[in-house]
């Protein structure tokens, strides 16, 4: 197989590396290859920061391996190899009424990935994380393909669950789909005033999909203003989506400067009318509300973004509004502002939920982001919160020590599974993760 | 009518791209090639995509002995039969300068064995009375070029087939399709030096299965091929002769 060096980028784009990578179109060529040259697994790119890269080194693109290699009608189970992205399983099964029960933002995402990061939706506090309905996965070790389930290999499936790939490459999956009416969904969305209404609107929330988009602009009493999006998936099969469009070049540095966000935002409030409403969209419009916007990361510019999401359980909430305070202090915000009560659903020692409240926001790449997003992360710590590895680009071992509390159960099945630390990625040299520095 | 698809090269990337799009049509496909595990993948993919059949079967260019089996097992199915052809395969020209028997295998897998193929199934074409042919020729065929002329010389033979068997089979209510893809980003490109306007495999086999249903001949994919070759064949020689792109 064809070694190609090429340079690659997170989503963030603000972190960049030079790996050598190969791309097998078949299952045998993979096993083949990384039996003689370990690397890590690379899918879609679609975390913000380095989760993926593997600078000086070599990798493997997973992403032509995504086929459906198994599926029960009855029972909902389904196999996938690694590379199949999330949204085409979504779209695959909805007709025939199942979904996945868990999607994250982007249905770019490889299944894969949503593994190796534990990924959570808008539906985490009812079904929790991806993790939980991965019935059975393989890694491959020793040239191997090695089975790993919940009940016979606990400790390296709770491993490989979030993490980050450092168990071996993933190669298929087993997952339990979520039976549906169809695949459309009742959206309703509301405008919400303020900070305090928007945490009880949350708390308050029994509709099965529930996420707040917060103007991470708006100041003093409108501090925490934004619009509160429920949904519930209904009968019914969606036509073929709409064309997708593309952002063909980097925009200029002004386009996402301060009072055009101020200006945006204000008119994304107002989109909503003030006695809220209801609409019908297939699920794919509230699930991926970007997917249809082919490389929107393009829209930061060349110099790319940083996103910051962060978890802190309940009873600190307020420590969360200090930090809106500082990011709408900040004039630095972009309108992607995203607030969520997330349960306590997790699937392995590194996943990144918690029960309480999280918060994400994007930055562009700017002077004054970087120190931001540092006083954001020492908050968070303070806060017993903890931040999400796949958007993170900027911490250190430092920064995030003490946050998962899980991480020596990991370091020690890690160590087994591969000693040679041929796995690690820049993301887990960056923040030490593994303990090898 | 039932429509059933013999796919040879079914592990190739623009392959896997267009069985996922008859599947969807919920078309019989019959995915033939060497690696019957990854084939067999393949083929659970399509029926849970929505193939009518989806079966996996061994094929060999170089093995004419693996042929009729293939032949059997879409002639169980009723209504048109068709077959779209993505074998071949390019080793680097410098790999060929050095030992000059690779010359055999790349004719055999471009050229003569998909023609040989392709003689077997024409009669099932013309006694059904319907069915389609695509084929997976190159802009390698269209001019012998430096870097490649191994593999565009052997391309260039299918071509030819390929245009006679247009003639042939159309008199028998059927149909081929001619298909000159570009840099397209499959295994046999990736990492390769020079690249450049690359389209995707969902694209070309897109444009493919389009040109079938609208009984196109001749299909450059993507289309500006058709006239950055119609530049390249009309170089005159004297020139031609001492570039090289």
């Amino acid at each position: 197989m064809r070694w190609n060096k090429i340079e690659y980028a997170g989503w963030g784009r603000a972190l960049r590396a030079t790996a050598e990578l190969a791309r097998p179109e078949r299952m045998s060529a993979l096993l083949d290859n990384v039996t003689r040259h370990p690397a890590p697994a690379v899918g879609q790119r679609r975390s913000y920061g380095d989760a993926a890269l593997n600078d000086g080194g070599r990798g493997y693109d997973m992403t032509r391996l995504d086929r459906v290699i198994a599926f029960d009608a009855q029972t909902g189970l389904v196999t996938v190899e690694a590379g199949t992205k999330i949204g085409d399983l979504g779209r695959s099964f909805a007709g025939k009424g199942w979904i996945p029960p868990v999607m994250p933002g982007t249905g770019f995402a490889t299944v894969g990935g949503c593994i190796a990061n534990d990924v959570h939706g808008k539906n985490h506090h009812v079904v929790g994380s991806f993790g939980q309905h991965v019935t059975e996965l393989r890694l491959i070790q020793n040239g191997k393909e090695k089975k790993v389930t919940p009940d016979k290999t606990p400790g390296l499936f709770k491993a490989t669950l979030g993490g980050l790939g450092q168990t071996g490459i993933i190669t298929q999956a087993t997952i339990q789909l979520m039976a549906c009416k169809g695949d459309m969904m009742v959206l309703t969305e509301r405008r919400i005033d303020g900070w305090d209404e928007f945490l009880a609107a949350l708390d308050g929330s029994a509709a099965d999909y529930t996420v707040g988009w917060i103007d991470a602009t708006a100041k003093g009493a409108n501090l925490g203003r934004g619009i509160l999006e429920e949904g519930e998936i209904t009968s019914g099969i969606s036509p073929t989506g709409g064309k997708a469009r593309e952002v063909p070049f980097n925009a200029p540095s002004w386009a996402l400067s301060a009072p055009i966000v101020r200006m945006f935002n204000e008119a994304y409030f107002r989109r909503v009318p003030a006695g809220g409403r209801t609409s019908v969209k297939p699920i794919t419009a509230p699930f991926f509300p970007l997917d249809k916007i082919h490389n929107w990361n393009r829209l930061y510019g060349k110099r790319g973004f940083h996103q910051f999401q962060c978890v802190v359980p309940v009873p600190q909430a307020d420590e969360l509004k200090k930090m809106l305070e500082r990011i709408a202090g900040s004039g630095l915000a972009s309108p992607l502002a995203v607030l969520k009560r997330m349960g306590d659903g997790r699937a392995g020692y590194m996943s990144f939920p918690m029960e309480g409240y999280t918060l994400a926001v994007d930055f562009p790449n700017r002077p004054g982001v970087v120190d931001l997003i540092e006083a954001l992360e020492s908050m968070t710590k303070a806060a017993g919160g903890r931040i999400y590895f796949a958007k993170d680009a900027l911490s250190t071992a430092e920064g995030v020590a003490g946050m998962y509390p899980e991480i020596g159960s990991w370091q020690a099945a890690v160590a087994k599974a591969d000693p040679d630390g041929a796995m690690v990625t820049d993301l887990v040299r960056r923040l030490d993760l593994r303990g090898l520095a | 009518m039932n429509q059933s698809w013999i796919i040879l090269g079914a592990s190739s990337s623009m392959a896997k791209a267009f069985a996922r799009l008859v599947a969807d049509r919920g078309d019989a496909v019959f995915l033939a090639g060497r690696d019957k595990d990854d084939l067999a993948r393949s083929a659970a993919d399509c029926a849970a995509r929505g193939a009518r059949l989806a079966r996996a079967l061994s094929f060999d260019a170089r093995d004419a002995a693996s042929f009729s089996a293939i032949l059997d097992a879409a002639q169980a199915e009723d209504g048109h039969i068709n077959c779209a052809v993505f074998v071949g395969s390019m080793p680097e020209q410098s790999a060929i300068d050095a030992d000059p028997s690779l010359v055999d295998g790349v004719i055999a897998d471009s050229f003569t064995g998909p023609s040989r193929f392709l003689q077997a199934f024409a009669p099932i074409v013309e006694e059904r009375g319907g069915g389609t042919v695509i084929g997976v020729g190159s802009v390698a065929g269209d001019r012998g070029r430096i870097g490649n002329y191994v593999y565009g010389s052997a391309k260039a033979g299918f071509a030819a087939f390929l245009s006679g068997l247009r003639n042939r089979l159309t008199r028998a209510g059927g149909h081929v399709v001619t298909v000159k893809p570009g840099f397209v980003d499959t295994g046999m490109t990736w990492g390769l030096e020079g690249m450049f306007l690359v389209a995707s495999p969902e694209k070309v086999a897109g444009e493919m299965l389009k040109a079938a249903d609208k009984k196109r001949n001749v299909l450059y994919t993507p289309f500006f091929w058709r006239y950055i070759m119609l530049i390249i064949r009309n170089i005159p020689e004297p020139i031609f002769k001492k570039l090289s792109i």
